[in-house]
C-alpha cells in the first residue's frame, strides 16, 4: 500500500510540474514549475538576479555583492553555461528569467523582437565615456539597449621570431609564410580557422578587404536587412580571392584549420601568423614565444580590412521583477569606472569605457594592440536577420577555399538567404 | 497511517504548483492539477477500485511523457511560435511601446530621490544642472523650496517628506518602476534608483484603428492577423510579433518550398541509407564478436568483454568529437597513420563512410551485449543436435542460431534503427549535415531529416518552433510507418518460429 500511495505522490509531482510548463505558451522542454514557483514569491523582495556565462560570473560575483550591500538588496549571479541566449529567451518568456542579462551585442535583435529587453537611458556624459564603436554597437534601431563592457575583436598575432616584421598586406603575408614553409621552419603558411562549414567572423577582414560585403545601410546606420550583398559585385571578387588564397591556390587558408587546432598549432611554434582574437591570448602566453598583435592586413590596393567588432554588454529584462533595481545596476553601477577596472582585473577583456582602457594600456599593452587593430572595425550586425548569414556566409567561404567557382557559390548563398528571410 | 501522510505530501505538491498557475492564470491547467489531486486523493483513500488504483498512475505517466508532448508539437505545428512570435500581441505593443520611449530633446537629466509623503511614494527630483527640487507624483510636477540638495546630488532634507534610504528605495523597486509623473512633453520615469528622464513614446497602439502610429514621422503600421506583425503600406513589418495560428502554412511550406521539398526525398533515401547501414554494420560486428566470444573454446573471455564494452562506456558526445578530429585531413590521426591526404569530412562520399563507420564503433558494443545476452537463452543442445545431424557449422548457424537469435532482437534491431533514423547526435558533433555542395548550402551530404530540420528551423540563433514542429510531425509519421510495416513483418516471421 505504502508504495503504491508513493507512486501516487509521484505522479501527481510530475502531472503539476508538466502542467506549469504548458501554462505559460512555454515548449514542453523548458524548466518545470519550481523555478517559476521562487520567482514569483521574490516578487518585491529587493533581490536582484543577475545571469552571466562561467567567466563573468566569477569575476562579476564580488561586485554585485558589493552593490547589493551598497543597497540593502540580496544580488544572485547565476551561470549560464549554455546556449545562454536561447536560454535567456525561454526563460523570460515563463516569468523565470533575470533582472540583467550579460551578453554579446549581436543578440539584441533577437532579444527586441521577443520584447526581452528595455533600453537603457544613459546621459550624455555616460554615453561619452565609452568607445565610439562600443557605444555604436548596443545601438540599435536609434535606440541604446545595453550598456557595453568589453570590446573584443580579431587580430593578427604574429611569432616575432619567425616573422620580425608585421606583413603589410595579405600578399606579403602570404609571402613570408610561403617561405617560411619551404625552408621547413612552419607547417603552415597562416593559421586562420575555415573549418568545413566557414567561420565569418574569422574570414571577415580579408573579405571586407577583397570587396565583399554583407549588408547594405539603412538610413539609421544600422545594416540594412533587406539589401543582402553577398552576391554583389564586390562579393564575388572578394570570394574569387579567398579561392586564391586557398586550398587550390595558395594554400593559406585551409578548410582543415579549426578552432580546436589553429591556436594551438601557432602555439605550438608550427605557424607564423594567427588570426584570432584575446581568447588565443591564454595559449599563446602560456607557450612562452615572442609576439606581437597588429591588424589583419588586407590585400594590396584593397579595402580596408575591417574585422567584426564584438562587445558584451549588461541588459536590462524587460520582463525582470524588479527593474528599478536593474536599470540602478546598469546604468549607474557598470558604467562606474571603478567597477570596471576592478571588473578588468579579474577578467582581463579590453574594457569598453575609454577612461579604463587608458589606464589598463599602461599596464597590459595586449589589450590596446587589439584595441587599435579594431579601430577600423565593423560593430557585428545585430539585427536579427544576422542569424539567417552564419551558416550559409560560411559554407560558401569553405566552398571557394576547396576550389569552387565564386560567382556560383554567392549566387546559391544569395538565394538560400533571401529564401530564409522570406519566412 | 502512512497512506494518509503520502496523500499530504501530494496535496503539498497541489498547494506547491498552484501559486503559480494562478499567478500566470492558467486556470485550465489548474483545473485539471485541482481534478487529477481530487481523483488520487479519493481512488487510494477508499478500499475500493483495486485495478484502477494500478491503472491511474500509468494513466498519467502515459499523459504526461507521451500524448502531451505529440499534442503539443501538432499544436504548435499550426502556429508561427518563434523567435519574434513569442508572445501575444498585448506583449508586442507593450514592448513597441516602450521600445520607443526616448528622452525629450532639451530635457533635463534629474537627479532622483525616492521619498514619502503621508505613505504615498513620490519622486524628488533635481535638476542637475541648475539644482532645482522638485516633487513629481502621479498628478505632476510642483517645485519644492526648502530642500537641500546633499554632496552626492541627492536630495538630504525635504520638510513634510520623508527620505527612503537606498535599501528602502531598493524594496519599493517594482512601485518605483510603475510611477510616471506627466512633465510638459512627456513623462518622468525613474532610471534606476538615482536617476529619472523625460521619455515619449514614438510610437504608440490605436485599438480604433488596431494599429500603431509614430508621433513624428506620422507612419502607420496596421496590424495583420494572419501574419502576428504590424505592417506598414509598404509591406515592411515592425520588427516585435506575435503568436498567430498560421494552420497549415507550416505544412505547405515543407511540401512547397522548393529549397526544402526538392531536397526532402534525397535527404530521406540517405537517412534510410544511414540508419540501416549503422544497424546493419553493428548488428554483424556486434554479432560476429559475440559468436567468437560464445565459442567454447574460447579464453579470456572476460578481459574481451571489458574492453569491447568500453566504447560503449565512453561518453559518445565526447567520442564524436574525438572521431571528427581523427578525420581531420592535415592534423587527423587517420591519414598521419594511413599516410593518406583524403579530406573525409570534405567529400560527399567519404564523409558518409566516415559517420558510418564512427556510428558502427559506437553501436556495436550494444549490439554485442544483446546479442551475447541472447546467444545464451538459446539451448546449447540445439546446436549440438545440428553438428551431430552433420549440419556444417555456417549451417548451423544459418538454420538454427540466427533464426531464434532474430526471434528475441528484431525488436531491438526496430527500436535501433528508429533510434538512428534520428541520430541527431552522430551527425551534428563530427560533420554537422556537411560537406555542402556550392549549389544548396542548406542541405550537406550527410544531412539526416532531423540535423537538416534543425538548420531550417533554428539556423543558428533564430528559432522556429511551429515550422520545426510541422517537420517533425512529418519524421514522425513516417519512422511511425516504417516502424509499424517492420513490426509486422517480425510478427509474422515469430509466428514462422516460435
Amino acid at each position: 500500500m505504502r508504495v503504491r500511495v508513493a507512486v501516487a505522490a509521484v505522479a501527481v509531482a510530475v502531472l503539476a510540474s508538466a502542467v506549469t510548463a504548458c501554462s505559460g505558451q512555454t515548449p514542453a522542454a523548458a524548466a518545470p514549475g519550481a523555478i517559476t514557483a521562487t520567482s514569483a514569491l521574490a516578487k518585491g523582495s529587493g533581490r536582484l538576479v543577475v545571469w552571466a556565462d562561467p567567466n563573468r560570473t566569477r569575476a562579476l560575483r564580488p561586485f554585485a555583492d558589493k552593490f547589493g550591500t551598497e543597497h540593502g538588496v540580496t544580488v544572485e549571479v547565476k551561470e549560464i553555461s549554455d546556449n545562454n541566449q536561447q536560454t535567456f529567451i525561454t526563460a523570460s518568456q515563463q516569468g523565470s528569467g533575470p533582472d540583467v542579462m550579460i551578453g554579446a551585442h549581436d543578440w539584441i535583435g533577437n532579444l527586441v523582437q521577443n520584447g526581452d529587453i528595455d533600453p537603457v537611458h544613459l546621459t550624455a556624459e555616460q554615453k561619452a565615456s565609452f568607445s565610439e564603436i562600443a557605444l555604436k554597437a548596443v545601438t540599435f534601431d536609434g535606440q541604446v539597449y545595453g550598456v557595453p563592457y568589453t570590446v573584443e575583436n580579431i587580430a593578427l598575432i604574429r611569432n616575432t621570431k619567425l616573422a620580425p616584421n608585421a606583413p603589410a598586406s595579405i600578399e606579403e603575408l602570404v609571402k613570408t609564410g610561403r617561405k617560411l614553409k619551404d625552408d621547413g621552419k612552419v607547417k603552415e603558411i597562416l593559421c586562420l580557422p575555415v573549418t568545413q562549414f566557414g567561420d565569418a567572423v574569422h574570414i571577415y577582414p580579408i573579405f571586407a578587404s577583397g570587396g565583399g560585403a554583407l549588408f547594405g545601410t539603412t538610413a539609421s546606420g544600422d545594416p540594412g536587412p533587406k539589401q543582402v550583398l553577398v552576391d554583389s559585385k564586390g562579393s564575388v571578387a572578394a570570394f574569387g580571392k579567398l579561392r586564391d588564397l586557398g586550398e587550390k591556390g595558395d594554400g593559406a587558408l585551409k578548410t582543415s584549420l579549426t578552432n580546436e587546432n589553429s591556436i594551438s598549432t601557432f602555439a605550438a611554434g608550427r605557424c607564423a601568423f594567427l588570426v584570432s582574437g584575446p581568447w588565443a591570448m591564454t595559449d599563446v602566453k602560456k607557450s612562452g614565444l615572442s609576439y606581437d598583435i597588429t591588424a589583419v592586413p588586407g590585400f594590396e590596393g584593397g579595402k580596408p580590412a575591417t574585422p567584426f567588432v564584438g562587445v558584451h554588454a549588461f541588459y536590462v529584462a524587460s520582463k525582470g521583477k524588479n527593474k528599478a533595481l536593474a536599470q540602478e545596476f546598469v546604468t549607474n553601477y557598470v558604467t562606474n569606472p571603478d567597477v570596471a577596472t576592478a571588473l578588468y582585473e579579474a577578467d582581463p577583456r579590453p574594457p569598453a569605457l575609454t577612461a579604463v582602457l587608458d589606464t589598463v594600456k599602461a599596464t597590459d599593452p595586449d589589450a590596446a594592440k587589439f584595441m587599435d587593430a579594431g579601430r577600423k572595425g565593423l560593430p557585428m550586425p545585430a539585427i536579427p536577420e544576422m542569424s539567417a548569414i552564419w551558416m550559409t556566409f560560411g559554407i560558401a567561404e569553405s566552398t571557394v577555399i576547396k576550389g569552387g567557382d565564386p560567382a556560383k557559390a554567392a549566387a546559391s548563398v544569395q538565394k538560400a538567404i533571401d529564401n530564409l528571410l522570406k519566412n | 497511517m502512512s497512506r494518509i501522510a503520502v496523500l499530504g505530501v501530494v496535496s503539498a505538491i497541489l498547494l506547491y504548483a498552484g501559486p503559480p498557475l494562478i499567478a500566470t492564470g492558467a486556470w485550465v491547467a489548474l483545473a485539471v492539477l485541482g481534478v487529477v489531486t481530487g481523483v488520487i486523493g479519493y481512488l487510494y483513500l477508499s478500499r475500493r477500485f483495486i485495478p484502477a488504483k494500478y491503472l491511474v498512475p500509468g494513466t498519467i505517466f502515459l499523459l504526461v511523457f507521451q500524448v502531451f508532448p505529440i499534442v503539443y508539437t501538432m499544436t504548435t505545428a499550426f502556429t508561427n511560435f518563434g523567435d519574434g512570435h513569442r508572445g501575444d500581441k498585448q506583449a508586442a505593443i507593450a514592448a513597441i511601446e516602450s521600445d520607443s520611449v526616448r528622452q525629450v530633446p532639451g530635457s533635463p537629466d534629474y537627479g532622483l530621490t525616492p521619498a514619502l509623503k503621508g505613505g504615498k511614494l513620490v519622486f524628488l527630483l533635481t535638476d542637475t544642472k541648475i539644482k532645482q527640487v522638485q516633487v513629481g507624483t502621479a498628478d505632476g510636477l510642483t517645485p519644492l523650496p526648502g530642500a537641500k540638495i546633499g554632496i552626492s546630488g541627492k536630495v538630504a532634507q525635504a520638510p513634510g517628506y520623508t527620505i527612503l534610504t537606498t535599501p528602502q528605495a531598493a524594496e519599493r523597486g517594482p512601485e518605483i518602476s510603475a510611477l510616471s509623473v506627466p512633465a510638459p512633453n512627456g513623462t518622468i520615469k525613474a532610471n534606476g534608483l538615482s536617476r529619472a528622464f523625460e521619455g515619449r513614446a514614438q510610437k504608440t497602439y490605436d485599438a480604433a484603428c488596431d494599429c500603431v502610429t509614430d508621433a513624428e514621422t506620422g507612419r502607420r503600421w496596421v496590424a495583420d492577423g494572419s501574419r502576428g506583425f504590424f505592417v506598414d503600406p509598404s509591406g515592411r513589418h515592425l520588427i516585435q510579433g506575435w503568436q498567430v495560428d498560421v494552420g497549415f502554412a507550416n505544412f505547405a511550406r515543407v511540401l512547397t518550398d522548393p529549397a526544402i521539398s526538392g531536397y526532402f526525398l534525397g535527404v530521406f533515401a540517405w537517412n534510410m541509407v544511414f540508419a540501416l547501414a549503422s544497424v546493419a554494420t553493428s548488428f554483424v560486428l556486434g554479432l560476429g564478436v559475440a559468436l567468437t566470444l560464445h565459442h567454447p573454446r574460447m579464453r579470456g573471455t572476460r578481459i574481451y568483454r571489458v574492453a569491447l564494452i568500453l566504447p560503449y562506456a565512453m561518453p559518445a558526445f565526447a567520442m564524436l568529437l574525438v572521431w571528427r578530429d581523427m578525420f581531420n585531413r592535415d592534423f587527423g590521426l587517420i591519414n598521419h597513420m594511413l599516410g593518406l591526404n583524403l579530406d573525409w569530412l570534405g567529400e560527399p562520399t567519404t564523409a558518409r563512410f566516415a559517420v558510418i563507420l564512427v556510428n558502427l564503433w559506437l553501436g556495436f558494443p550494444y549490439m554485442f551485449l544483446v546479442a551475447t545476452g541472447a546467444l545464451q537463452a538459446i539451448p546449447r543442445e540445439l546446436t549440438e543436435a545440428a553438428g551431430i545431424d552433420g549440419a556444417s557449422m555456417v549451417c548451423t548457424f544459418r538454420k538454427v542460431t540466427l533464426p531464434l537469435l532474430l526471434v528475441a532482437l528484431s525488436p531491438l534491431l526496430i527500436c535501433s534503427f528508429a533510434f538512428n533514423f534520428n541520430n541527431f547526435n552522430a551527425i551534428q558533433l563530427t560533420t554537422q549535415g556537411g560537406p555542402f555542395p556550392a549549389d544548396s548550402p542548406q542541405v550537406g551530404a550527410t544531412d539526416l531529416l532531423i540535423t537538416y530540420t534543425f538548420r531550417l528551423a533554428f539556423g543558428t540563433g533564430s528559432a522556429q518552433f511551429g515550422f520545426a514542429a510541422a517537420i517533425s510531425v512529418f519524421i514522425f509519421a513516417f519512422v511511425a510507418l516504417v516502424s509499424a510495416i517492420t513490426f509486422r513483418q517480425t510478427h509474422r516471421q515469430e509466428e514462422v518460429h516460435a
